[in-house]
């Protein structure tokens, strides 16, 4: 049986919640396999961190050292190499470290590398049968994936159901002198510090309704209508990644995880095709409405009310009636 | 500075529906509306920034069918130096590992400082970048948002990570970085442009061409195949309105009243 290793992110001394989903997919892929999970990081954080993951898995390998401090992927995939059997099976979820990381572990174990995956379906011997999205999710593909060499996996966040059991107490055990023994890894890239995003004019955090607005606008000198209907209904305007991208509007109005999370009672996507990326800066399960001239959006999956029209045509008329209706 | 940037040929979400075929086995592709992959394109635009700073040259290499000529061409009127399509029936199939094969042979032969890739594409996973910095061993970073060369051998770089927050490093040549969108404004390609690298050669490599062994790359190389694709049946899916515009923005405007959202 393959070893099955669960690298636990963690942040400020607290452990991630896709930990608790990094366990259920690796009872999934072996029900009788203990997963070993891995924290690494700095004095000060990994001994909490620990605990609280040896509460969900039964072994807990724990590696610190004040190189840890910030987890630069350089420096965490040597000393991961160093640990790791071949053969391992390595699940992280996927997002920024784990795009940094990931590849090219697979590389140092000689492992298959399967990203982003949104599901488990079946396992023959040792051929997975995985799912993965392709063009934002308007597609999905079964993918076999050859875990014969081990392989490296990430896991969609939120799309596994944690499992929340904590009934273990489990051993922690220091791996700080193996990951070491050959000193520090060479440092190629070195961190140097942290730059915060800008606060924008609006903190679309607080608003309670927000009217989004995507690719779908097309043209810088259209966001104006989308102004207009934020006006009339008192909305704060927000959007989506490419029109930050085209510097249209301030990166503090994007929503998205690699933005804000925005937590309105509604929201109004607008030309906005509903990327994982998108949604998963929606928290808090607002009254959606989707309108989107490509009737298989993705966004239509998650919006509670979609209308399929061109947002260029629609948004001004629907401004026009709103106006009205308010007078 | 000798920088290559490495480049895919995919279907343009913003032109195109994506559905699935009858059969299951691929996307619909007749009539597909092709360009180069979004994120390669800042990568490109950003390589051509650095070389006009510093000098050097920008290579483009992209791996794919006959059609892929015209995402190359189309970076090398962009300001791009030169072209590498690298094709060859062996190469089929590949998975992201395969690919990163080829390019590490392509980046072994020309000897490059700077190896740029877009951090993922819309049918990918963003993976090649990071296995071919490891298969390398030269230094990565995945999702940079920013570069500045600092030094003969060092740049200084942005990673996007999240809450819009940035980290920065310092990263020694030579490397891989793999390009975020918003880096940088791509500029315009006109059909003067285009016109202007016509009849530009562009070499075509086969792995002959660069040493790589058959087994090593295309189906029988892959850990990972698509075995089929699918529609996703999520939730319950929103309420469509019907009907005129004007009955669905009335129906629109009392939901929106009953929640409380317009008096």
């Amino acid at each position: 049986m393959a070893p099955m290793i669960a690298y636990i992110l963690h942040k400020n001394g607290v452990i991630d919640d896709t930990a608790l989903e990094l366990k259920s997919a690796a009872e999934m892929l072996e029900p009788e396999a203990v997963p070993v999970a891995v924290v690494m990081g700095s004095k000060k954080d990994v001994e909490g961190v620990c605990q609280e993951a040896a509460r969900s898995f039964a072994t807990v390998w724990k590696i610190e050292n004040e190189a840890l401090s910030y987890p630069n992927a350089e420096v965490i995939r040597p000393l991961l190499s160093r640990i790791l059997p071949k053969g391992s099976i390595v699940l992280m979820p996927h997002e920024h470290f784990s795009m940094d990381l990931a590849p090219g572990l697979s590389i140092c174990q000689e492992a298959a590398y399967l990203p982003d995956a949104v599901g488990f379906e079946a396992r023959e011997g040792q051929s997975l049968r995985a799912v993965r999205e392709e063009f934002n999710g308007m597609v999905r593909t079964h993918v076999a994936c050859d875990l014969t060499q081990g392989a490296v996996i990430t896991l969609r966040p939120g799309a596994f159901t944690p499992n929340e059991r904590k009934d273990k107490s489990g051993q922690i055990i220091d791996k700080t002198p193996e990951a070491f023994q050959e000193g520090a890894p060479t440092l190629q890239r070195r961190f140097i510090e942290l730059v915060e995003a800008e606060a924008g004019d609006v903190d679309i955090t607080k608003s309670e309704v927000l009217v989004s607005v995507g690719r779908g606008i097309e043209e810088q000198e259209n966001l104006e209508i989308i102004h207009e209907l934020g006006k009339v209904m008192g909305a704060d305007v927000s959007c989506s990644r490419p029109i930050v991208d085209a510097k249209w509007m301030e990166k503090s109005r994007q929503v998205g995880t690699s933005g804000k999370t925005v937590k309105p009672k509604v929201y109004l996507a607008l030309g906005i095709s509903g990327s994982f990326q998108h949604l998963g800066g929606i928290k808090g399960s607002p009254f959606m409405v989707a309108v989107n001239k490509n009737p298989k959006a993705p966004i239509f999956h998650v919006a509670d009310v979609g209308v399929v029209a061109d947002i260029l045509d629609f948004v001004p008329k629907l401004s026009e009636k709103i106006g009205e209706a308010v007078k | 500075m000798e920088i290559l940037v490495c480049i895919k040929r995919v279907p343009d979400t913003s032109e195109n529906e994506i559905t699935v075929n009858k059969e299951g086995t691929d996307i619909e592709r007749e009539d597909l509306v092709y360009s180069v992959n979004e994120w390669d394109n800042y990568a490109v635009e950003e390589a051509i920034r650095i070389r006009d700073k510093v000098g050097g040259t920008v290579t483009v290499v992209s791996l794919g069918s006959e059609e892929t000529e015209e995402v190359i061409r189309r970076e090398m009127a962009m300001g791009a130096d030169k072209g590498i399509h690298l094709m060859d029936p062996a190469l089929e199939g590949s998975d992201g590992r395969g690919i990163a094969v080829a390019l590490k042979a392509e980046v072994k032969k020309g000897g490059y400082d700077l190896v740029l890739t877009g951090a993922q594409a819309d049918d990918g996973a963003g993976q090649v970048g990071g296995m071919l910095a490891a298969m390398l061993q030269r230094p990565f970073a995945a999702l940079v948002n920013h570069i500045e060369v600092t030094g003969a051998d060092t740049l200084r770089i942005g990673r996007e990570i999240a809450g819009g927050n940035q980290e920065f490093s310092e990263i020694r040549l030579p490397c891989v970085l793999s390009i975020q969108t918003g880096i940088n404004e791509p500029r315009y390609v006109g059909i003067r442009g285009i016109r202007k690298v016509a009849s530009v050669e562009i070499p075509i490599h086969g792995i002959s061409d660069i040493a790589v062994p058959a087994e090593t790359v295309g189906k029988t190389g892959a850990r990972v195949k698509r075995i089929d694709y699918f529609t996703p049946q999520l939730g319950k899916g929103a309420e469509i309105l019907e009907g005129s515009d004007e009955e669905i923005i009335d129906k629109l405007i009392e939901i929106l009243k009953s929640k409380g959202r317009i008096k």
